[in-house]
């Protein structure tokens, strides 16, 4: 069947079978394996990207189910040149080692950040509870997460680095 | 790699389209909704459907409203809707406590009522919410709408009562005054299933128990309703050694098997344990008193 889903503000059309899940779809497309497909349970949350502005576990979506909705990858985070302020977190605090649950773990700190610029601890550890991160122990992800709600407007520079 | 195995897919546009594309593919046909539950049998070959009907797109599904003396929630309410409805924490508080530690808020972005129901998997706790708040499933096929009580809707493991060209709109919960209700689960982690969880519906008058709804997640087969506990507890006056009587019920009621969550007598115990807990936070609740 043809599936059609807006990824990243471009619409990415073709033909797969009805049973292909989102992550492949979007790893299949050139320039998209930032998404990482984990465990494809749904418990790791590495493959977590953005449907309609909400976090969602590409693992445990059928490409077809996404037809009509925009998806946003980590692919989408840094414009221009710019990273997100999530990303500039992450890479201050050092939020990440392996890099394997990046990812879905910035897409789902952004989402946070869109809907509640300003989060507790708490807030936070909450939001993330659905991606597992086997190098950190989460502190330094909070602390990155919390970075950047500290400098979510103008976005971060390199001479704060 | 996980991936289903080969199917045809639609995306129902409409309710009576849905259910006519049901009734078409026969046995084979299934509803997706959030599909994070029919998904992953999917993979694992524990269901294997050849028709999938999308209904994702019918928003008309997806409310919570009073109608008359009934609360009323459409199949395709999310979890994360469920989480966060005042209208229902007030009501029905037990939801609220079993939302939080429903999978993690991801997941609860797509999971839906209709699904966990349907889903009929004894592990699950909005089935053992609504055993406990005597929810009424509407089900709705072709040429028929029918209302079953939740503790008929589930024949066994991953069996319901919904027939091939049915498919469930509506969850009803009755609005009785004194009201209280409370949902309490131990699990391994944040997000697991539970080793046990216990729902508990109390309905006051004064310090008089007027009605009661039990329900018991992980512990059996199936959701277990612990009917003998709510005769007991129907009409009785609150007294110290009433929910311990109310806990050994449970602990003798429930069919546990033992498994990585451990063994019987373990939750056994647990679903007694767990039983009184949210029994007493109900009645607590039905008081006034949060705790």
């Amino acid at each position: 069947m043809q599936v059609s889903i807006n990824i990243n503000g471009e619409q990415v059309t073709r033909e797969v079978e009805p049973r292909t899940l989102l992550v492949h779809f979007i790893r299949d497309t050139p320039g998209l394996t930032g998404t990482h497909w984990g465990c494809d349970t749904s418990n790791c949350g590495a493959c977590v990207v953005l449907m309609d502005g909400q976090p969602l576990k590409s693992c445990t979506a059928l490409a077809a189910m996404c037809e009509g909705h925009e998806i946003r990858t980590v692919e989408s985070l840094e414009k221009n040149g710019q990273l997100d302020p999530v990303q500039q977190g992450f890479h201050e605090l050092h939020a990440l080692q392996c890099g394997f649950c990046t990812p879905g773990m910035l897409m789902t700190a952004r989402a946070l950040l869109d809907s509640n610029p300003d989060p507790s601890d708490h807030e936070i550890r909450t939001a993330i509870s659905g991606g597992i991160c086997r190098c950190t122990g989460y502190k330094n992800i909070v602390a990155a997460v919390q970075w950047a709600a500290q400098h979510q407007n103008g976005h971060a520079t390199q001479q704060e680095a | 790699m996980q991936t289903p195995g080969p199917f045809e897919y639609e995306r129902a546009t409409s309710l009576e389209g849905a259910i006519a594309a049901l009734g078409i593919h026969g046995p084979g046909a299934r509803v997706i909704a959030g599909g994070h539950s029919l998904l992953p049998m999917m993979k694992l070959r524990l269901a294997s459907p050849d028709y999938l009907v999308d209904i994702n797109e019918l928003h008309e599904l997806a409310y919570i409203r009073e109608d008359g003396s009934e609360l009323v929630i459409g199949a395709l309410t999310r979890h994360v809707e469920l989480l966060e409805s005042e209208k229902l924490a007030t009501a029905y508080p037990l939801f609220r406590d079993a939302e939080q530690v429903i999978a993690d808020p991801v997941v609860r972005n797509r999971g839906t009522i209709g699904g966990s129901l349907c889903q009929a998997d004894a592990a699950e706790d909005l089935s053992a919410v609504c055993v406990a708040a005597k929810a009424q499933i509407v089900i709705r096929g072709g040429d028929a709408e029918r209302t079953v009580p939740i503790t008929d809707f589930h024949l066994g493991p991953w069996m319901t009562v919904v027939a091939d060209g049915e498919i469930v709109t509506e969850i009803r919960l009755p609005i009785r005054r004194g009201a209280g209700s409370a949902h309490v689960k131990v699990e391994r982690r944040a997000g697991d299933w539970a080793i046990a969880a216990a729902s508990a519906c109390v309905w006051m008058d004064g310090d008089t128990i007027s009605d009661a709804g039990i329900g018991l997640s992980a512990v059996g087969p199936i959701t277990i309703h612990l009917t003998r506990a709510e005769e007991l507890l129907a009409g009785a006056t609150l007294a110290d050694d009433l929910f311990d009587q109310v806990a050994a019920i449970a602990s003798e009621d429930c069919a546990p098997i033992a498994d990585t969550r451990g063994p019987v007598d373990y939750k056994r115990h647990l679903a007694g344990v767990l039983t009184k807990r949210a029994l007493r936070r109900a009645v607590d609740r039905a008081h006034g008193r949060e705790t």
